[in-house]
């Protein structure tokens, strides 16, 4: 079967000055996937995804979404195109409250009934955040951001959606949520891309994974083989 | 009492027409971290718009929306002219980039209108002043208090209800996860230069009321102090501004009135002394912003 992914990159390199970040990496995510992408702090992981959103600049390389080269586009045209990432650390905007946040979500929206069906969808996954809507997104705790970050992702209604290390500082418990939440996704027709250092929880929900090591991808197969591998712990270990 | 009535009056005036002029920069300032020294150009610009029509009979309910255009059109420009080359450079390219567009223009104003200051035509009503009991309260003085508080409302009911104002907010606190909504740097960027225009002309005109003429320099006081105001406030908080622009209308009309005449020459330096000795105890100001610092652009 050959089928056309959704997005794909090819050569991939992100440098900041005289830093390589990422090193001609190959990746590609099908429609109605869940790809995660494993590897240790400063493997290029967050740069990787920031350069398919156009956050970071591509240096060399190619990104095709949708069979359209994005290769230089900016985030703001492609939120759009149905293409966006919940950043890591949550970036909620503090001084908004939750209302305002998800209403900036939807920014690029402009047809009504796609956006009501957004809030609608959104406030079923999270029924805290229309609790808390006219609450300052600051005064949220951690897990309450995170689902924030994910719900304002979601009001432009990706078809791609790329989450950097969504438990990342979350209590245990929360972070089952965070996974709950990742599978009810899928079945909302989201495809998703994810950036995990919670390497067991990412397996679990991923269908596909890539391992990365100093901006290279170091091993990459479905989430069952990366299970096995070696070369998994290895790249976590700093071997290559 | 009723002195102190009145100097309470001129305080939220002249503190009203710092306020706005502060709020101007600390909009721009809050989404490009700019800190635009041409601000006071524009006012200069609403004045000799004012100048001018005055000189072409023009009526004045119909001049005064023209020089508040005239600024919001000036702004608009410098944006797209002066700063949107240099967007995204260091705090030090974007301030000497203001610095170079206000002296270019004081040239200009020098060298085309005139170098000396040139009378502004006022409708005779301004000049009056209405009886509260034994206060006497100029027009000119009521009428910068209700456009102040007139500006504050749109202010907060545009920053707040409407699209392009909350984007403006997300894009102040975090300008690469805005763009990532779909959020437009051209769009928010621009608007926070009309905004400070339309702040700027609305100042002007308030400005130039109360002394009736206008000069190449016009804008380089207020400005400075405007500035001073900002800082006080806590610099890139919009409540702040507000707030150090009328603290420092209160602090420069109440020295002014009552301190002693014998210290009257030092009331300038009295003054300063006072904001140093609030930012002493406030180092951020006195309501600071809590994005400061955070990466711009
Ligand atoms: N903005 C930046 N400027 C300079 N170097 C950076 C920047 N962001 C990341 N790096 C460097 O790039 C490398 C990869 O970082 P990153 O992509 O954040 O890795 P990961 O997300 O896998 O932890 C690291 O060496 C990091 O220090
Ligand atoms: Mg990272």
């Amino acid at each position: 079967m050959t089928r056309v992914p959704l997005l794909s990159a090819q050569g991939l390199n992100v440098r900041y000055g005289a830093i390589q970040a990422v090193r001609g990496i190959e990746l590609s995510i099908n429609e109605g996937e869940i790809v995660t992408f494993l590897g240790a702090n400063g493997a290029g992981k967050s740069s990787t995804l920031n350069a398919l959103v156009g956050l970071v600049p591509v240096a060399e390389g190619r990104v095709l979404f949708d069979d359209q080269d994005i290769t230089d586009l900016a985030p703001e045209r492609l939120t759009p195109m149905g293409l966006t990432l919940a950043p890591e650390g949550r970036r909620v905007f503090g001084g908004l409250t939750v209302e305002e946040n998800l209403r900036m979500g939807a920014y690029a929206v402009n047809d009504v009934d796609r956006r009501m069906a957004a809030w609608d969808m959104v406030y079923d996954l999270f029924p805290i955040l229309h609790e808390r809507r006219k609450q300052f997104a600051g005064t949220l705790s951690g897990g309450q951001q995170q689902m924030l970050a994910i719900g304002r992702a979601l009001m432009c209604g990706p078809r791609l959606l790329l989450l950097d290390e969504p438990s990342l500082g979350l209590a245990p418990k929360i972070v089952g949520q965070i996974f709950d939440l990742i599978a009810l996704l899928r079945e909302r027709d989201v495809t998703l891309g994810i950036v995990e250092q919670n390497v067991a929880m990412a397996l679990e929900v991923a269908d596909r994974g890539y391992v990365m090591a100093a901006g290279r991808v170091v091993a990459t197969g479905t989430a069952e083989e990366l299970r096995q591998t070696d070369r998994l712990r290895a790249a976590y270990l700093g071997e290559e | 009492m009723d002195l102190f009535v009145q100097q309470t009056v001129n305080a939220l005036a002249l503190g009203g027409t710092y306020a706005l002029l502060a709020l101007g920069l600390a909009v721009v300032f809050s989404i490009m971290g700019l800190i635009n020294f041409a601000h006071g150009e524009l006012m200069t610009i609403s004045g000799y718009t004012l100048m001018y029509c005055g000189i072409l009979g023009v009526p004045f309910a119909v001049s005064v929306p023209l020089a508040i255009l005239a600024a919001v059109l000036a702004a608009v420009a410098m944006e797209r002219i002066a700063f949107r080359p240099v967007r995204g450079g260091s705090g030090a390219t974007m301030l000497i980039t203001s610095f170079a567009v206000a002296m270019i223009l004081q040239v200009l104003f020098q060298n085309l209108i005139s170098a000396r200051s040139q009378a502004v035509a006022l409708p005779q009503i301004l000049s009056q002043s209405v009886h509260l009991g034994n206060v006497i309260i100029g027009v000119n003085k009521i009428a910068a208090i209700a456009a102040t508080v007139l500006m504050l409302i749109f202010l907060d009911r545009f920053m707040n209800r409407q699209k392009t104002g909350i984007a403006m907010r997300a894009a102040a606190e975090d300008f690469a996860v805005a763009r990532l909504m779909g959020i437009r740097a051209n769009t928010v960027i621009a608007g926070a230069f009309a905004i400070s225009g339309l702040l700027a002309g609305v100042a002007a005109v308030l400005w130039v009321s109360q002394r009736a003429s206008v000069d190449p320099l016009m804008g380089f006081t207020p400005v400075l102090k405007a500035f001073i105001a900002a800082i006080l406030g806590g610099l890139g908080s919009l409540r702040g501004a507000v707030a150090g622009g009328f603290m420092l209308g209160f602090i420069e009309v109440y020295l002014a009135a009552f301190l002693p005449q014998e210290f009257q020459e030092f009331r300038e330096p009295i003054g300063l002394g006072l904001v140093v000795l609030i930012l002493l105890f406030r180092p951020n100001g006195m309501i600071p912003s809590r994005f400061l610092g955070l990466i711009k652009v």
